[in-house]
């Protein structure tokens, strides 16, 4: 077993492969770099960071055990909304007012709540079954959600009155973007417990739909998120451009040190994130996983635990999309729940997935920084061929093309369609394939 | 010149090939049985006449015509039908339904045939409006062989059409199936009841590994030792 | 009696719109699902492309000088209809259809409708900008009819809009020319033959592909409607489907995915519980103040959900759904 899944002769064709498409990548990168210049690319790179994090949470969940999850953009919100709580500053307003034990309450009665239908789905005890115990439960549901409605009601609209918002802890970033992990494991771990058992096109869309359900709570819920009015500054781990400005450097110098440094703690944990996965990946715990993607029912009666296993993997691809989405709002400095968007947040994590190679990290890393750099690079590429055929429609007497910023912007939602179209067609394994090892 | 010609025929799904050369021939007053072991390759003849696996070697002529690699559309009105051994109705369609769905690939008036149809199971006639999904398995097998007929095809061809069904209703199908034959209707079915169904085959093929092993009228098979040791369980 | 037309105008109608709208599409993602067996995303979209369509050719008659007292997008859809069906049988045969050849697996061709969706409002909002417009060409408005309840002791009329009074004929006519179909023409019955058992449809010699392109002419042609109907009802912008995609899943799942008139039932259900959840009912109850003792006066506001969650209910009763009875309320063609 381990001669057979040993790695093939260093120099094998998938290595090279891999090697070529990285060093292509590269060369993107400085090319964008000095068209673009230096704090730019930094820009682009530290976000692409944070995506190829998100990017191998899915993978960890498709890729090695073929769950569908389109609930990612749901994550990135939970992970963001839980770096402003625990990393923005404290907002005094909010503890001097009676806010805070209002919000106990609703906590009470939102316990109150959970044991009121604990308690009726245990209704089965003292005889009531079936059909009557189905409607208790949805009566202990409904009476559950009045009483918390009743208590939470007036907390928000006191809270969103007097301080605004809860505000944040004012502790380090880098913690909050732990707490984003944390709270989404513990979110993933109930959406999975209820849905993982769908199958895979109805798992599709009951995750898009706990992802809308999530969007809407945190763009609603004002009192703890601010909703739409959006949180700002965030605080970064990193100096601020600001603050190295405050040390006499100069404005451009700056924000290339800031997001320099940036870039190093978000690689750095890339790097400890991607190790992890990889070695678990290589490891028995890996090998498992596949066999369970590959053949549920075989796995199943080799007495497999497969829901468990399921579930791990998808708590465990969630933490990183939650710390992903904790550091891409950090490092954009603000928190707005409204931009927030399927496309911009899901799909287009899909599609570095897909086009980078699902089942393979250095593919799926890849897959990640290339598609988000077409992503942004697209705009002005599409900025340029408007301008230019503009100027050809104006020249043969059509006028110039109207609202071309505007226009330009929505192509690249078109490219990423063509992209992905093409890799589905052409490249359905992606860039650098899995390379499957048959132990 | 047979109905049916299957000449050296080689096929599987796309893997090592499931059939290794089986010829088959058959009149149209014929009811030929295929016989064997699991695994021999008995269904996916039939699925190879009819188009729903690759052939990539022999011929399949049917009315003088290689028909190897058609698919159902085309080959249904040449005279082709099909009745699968599982799933083989529609069961939110009405019976009557279910019929017409076999008449698809007739553009003339079908009603006579249906008629046909009904004076061979005179309960689906009853049973016309009901979804065929609340009828009994003896019921269902009634719908699919009915359907297979709306097309009025000149060979009929069925998958275990005895499977599930209870001893009372497997005597009353093999009778159904020689009245179809003796209407016209060539016949060439795969079957698990061996000994009960080449009692009345004219023509018996034993398959074993996708080749046949040995060839002849139902009678001499079954009189034949080596047949009855080998593949009729003693 | 003005509690009652209160609620008429704010819940009967306004439901009976939106579910005109979600039964629509959900008819078009119920018979994709039924025949072709994935879940297609890009359903939204292709009713947003419907209603552009529309759009541009009642532009181009306005222009052209015709104006009709009907608003013109109704008079164009017809043609607009035929337009949005050619191209969703493009859209299959240049990215489905490939795709299915391969025998790739149902949720490959699930990413595949997502990049059709991404295509599709690429290019709209390349093509149109992505603000929003109104599809009431030169100049045309909403004529609204005032039925006078003065008769049964009524002070306010009961309003409903001249479009939604053509959405409701429309709707009506569609469904009953639906059931026609599927029940009694040879095609329709082949096609609900597919959705039941796509095996022996083939091995019966249905022409398969003939079905196929016949499912997409029909949910191409009713996706244009919805879109359309949509667009007139609320305004007409590049993510104006792709916003309730969603809700109309939830009413195809509710329905029992695969079964048409689930689909229907399942559009009004989710339009209805939507509507009536952000109902206020202070509004109607109010005459109960009368009778109430002092100090237990109704709140100003009573509706089961704020008005910001209408879109969440029918995500919630989606995920419910298909937690509690994936195969819908109707069993539908699930395996």
């Amino acid at each position: 077993m381990s001669a057979a899944s040993a790695p093939r002769s260093g120099w094998d064709s998938p290595l090279r492969r891999g090697l070529l498409l990285f060093a292509a990548m590269f060369v993107i990168v400085v090319v964008v770099g000095l068209v673009q210049g230096t704090a730019s690319i930094l820009l682009i790179l530290t976000q692409a960071t944070g995506f190829a994090l998100i990017a191998l949470g899915l993978n960890i969940q498709w890729g090695y055990g073929g769950l569908f999850n389109f609930a990612i953009m749901g994550f990135l919100m939970v992970g963001g909304a839980s770096t402003v709580f625990l990393s923005y500053p404290v907002n005094m307003a909010f503890w001097e007012s009676d806010g805070p034990m209002m919000l106990g309450r609703a906590l009470a009665a939102f316990i109150v709540g959970v044991a009121l239908v604990m308690l009726a789905r245990r209704v089965d005890r003292i005889g009531i079954r079936g059909k009557w115990r189905a409607a208790v439960v949805a009566l202990a549901w409904f009476a559950a959600y009045i009483i918390y409605r009743t208590q939470i009601d007036p907390a928000a609209a006191y809270i969103e009155s007097t301080a605004g918002f809860v505000g944040g802890l004012g502790l380090h970033p880098v913690l909050g973007w732990l707490f984003g992990g944390l709270v989404s494991a513990v979110i993933a771990f109930y959406i999975g417990r209820i849905s993982l058992g769908l199958r895979t096109d109805y798992l599709a869309i009951a995750t898009i739909g706990i992802s809308e359900i999530l969007r809407a709570l945190i763009k609603n819920m004002d009192w703890l998120t601010r909703g739409t009015m959006t949180v700002s500054p965030m605080p970064w781990p990193t100096p601020l451009p600001q603050h190295l400005q405050a040390a006499g450097m100069s404005i451009p110098d700056s924000f290339m040190y800031a997001r320099l440094m940036f870039l190093g703690v978000a690689v750095l944990i890339l790097v400890i994130a991607f190790v992890l996965v990889q070695r678990a990946y290589g490891g028995p715990w890996g090998r498992m996983m596949r066999a369970i993607r590959d053949n549920h029912i075989s796995a199943a009666s080799m007495g497999k635990d497969v829901t468990g296993r399921q579930l791990e993997l998808f708590v465990f691809g969630s933490i990183l999309m939650g710390i992903g989405g904790a550091i891409l709002a950090t490092f954009t400095q603000i928190f707005d729940p409204s931009g927030y968007q399927p496309i911009n947040h899901t799909f287009m994590i899909w599609v570095m997935v897909i086009v980078g190679g699902a089942g393979n990290n250095w593919g799926v890393v890849l897959g990640a920084f290339l598609i988000y750099i077409v992503w942004v690079i697209s705009d002005p590429l599409a900025q340029l061929i408007f301008l230019n055929l503009s100027q050809l429609t104006s020249s043969i007497g059509w006028g110039a093309i109207p609202e071309i910023d505007s226009r330009a912007l929505q192509m690249r939602v078109f490219v990423l369609g063509v992209v992905i179209t093409i890799a589905l067609r052409y490249a359905p394994r992606g860039l650098i394939p899995e390379v499957v090892k048959r132990g | 010149m047979p109905l049916i010609e299957l000449k050296h025929v080689v096929g599987g799904y796309g893997g090592a090939p499931i059939l290794n050369g089986v010829d088959i021939a058959i009149e149209k007053s014929d009811i030929g049985v295929i016989v064997g072991p699991n695994g021999a390759g008995k269904s996916t003849t039939l699925k190879a006449i009819f188009g729903l696996l690759k052939v990539t070697g022999g011929t399949i002529e049917f009315g003088g015509e290689n028909i190897a690699n058609s698919l159902p559309d085309k080959l249904v009105p040449k005279g082709l039908s099909f009745v699968p051994q599982e799933k083989n109705v529609f069961t939110s369609l009405s019976v009557e339904e279910n019929l017409e769905m076999g008449a698809f690939t007739r553009s003339d008036d079908y009603s006579e045939t249906m008629e046909w149809v009904y004076d061979m199971f005179p309960v689906l006639r009853e049973k016309r409006r009901q979804p065929a999904g609340e009828l009994s398995g003896g019921q269902r097998q009634m719908v699919a062989m009915g359907r297979a007929l709306m097309s009025r095809p000149s060979l009929l061809m069925l998958d275990e059409p005895s499977a599930g069904l209870s001893p009372r209703y497997v005597i009353e199908i093999f009778e159904t199936i020689q009245r179809v034959n003796q209407e016209g209707v060539g016949i060439l079915m795969v079957e698990q009841n061996a000994r009960q169904a080449l009692a009345f085959a004219s023509k018996g093929f034993v398959l074993a590994q996708g080749q046949n092993r040995f060839t002849g009228t139902g009678p001499e098979l079954i009189a034949d030792p080596e047949v009855a040791k080998s593949f009729l369980g003693g | 009696m003005d509690e009652l037309i209160f609620f008429i105008n704010r819940v009967l109608i306004s439901g009976t719109v939106l579910g005109s709208i979600y039964a629509l599409g959900a008819i078009g993602i119920t018979l994709i699902f039924g025949i072709l067996r994935f879940a297609h995303f890009a359903h939204g979209d292709m009713m947003t492309m419907g209603a552009f369509i529309a759009f541009v050719l009642a532009t181009a008659l306005a222009a052209m000088g015709i104006i009709l007292p009907l608003p013109m997008a109704f008079v164009v859809l017809p043609v607009a209809m035929v337009l949005t069906a050619i191209l969703a049988l493009g859209i299959d045969k240049g990215f489905y259809a490939p795709l299915r050849a391969r025998g790739a697996k149902p949720v490959t061709l699930l990413i595949a409708s997502i990049g059709v969706t991404l295509m599709i409002q690429g290019l709209i909002r390349l093509i149109f900008g992505s603000g929003t417009k109104s599809i009431y060409v030169a100049g045309e408005s909403k004529d609204i009819f005032r039925f006078d309840m003065s008769w049964a002791g009524g002070s306010r009329p009961i309003n409903i809009t001249e479009p939604q009074l053509i959405m409701f004929v429309l709707t009506a006519l569609i469904v009953v020319a639906l059931h026609l179909f599927l029940t009694r023409s040879r095609l329709g019955k082949a096609m609900r033959a597919m959705a039941d058992n796509a095996d022996l449809a083939q091995v019966s010699g249905i022409n398969t592909a003939l079905v196929v392109r016949v499912t997409w002419v029909i949910a191409g042609s009713l996706a244009c409607v919805a879109g359309t109907m949509l667009a007139l009802d609320v305004a007409l912008m590049p993510d104006l489907a792709f916003n309730i995609v969603l809700p109309i899943f939830a009413a195809a799942i509710v329905g029992g995915l695969g079964h048409a008139y689930g689909a229907i039932v399942g559009g009004f259900l989710i339009a209805f519980a939507e509507t009536l959840a952000v109902f206020n009912w202070t509004a109607v109850l109010r005459p109960l103040n009368a009778v109430l003792p002092e100090g237990m006066a109704l709140p100003a506001n009573l509706a089961l959900v704020p008005t910001e969650y209408k879109l969440t209910v029918a995500f919630v009763i989606l995920v419910i759904t298909l937690l509690v009875r994936p195969t819908g309320i109707f069993k539908g063609a699930s395996t």
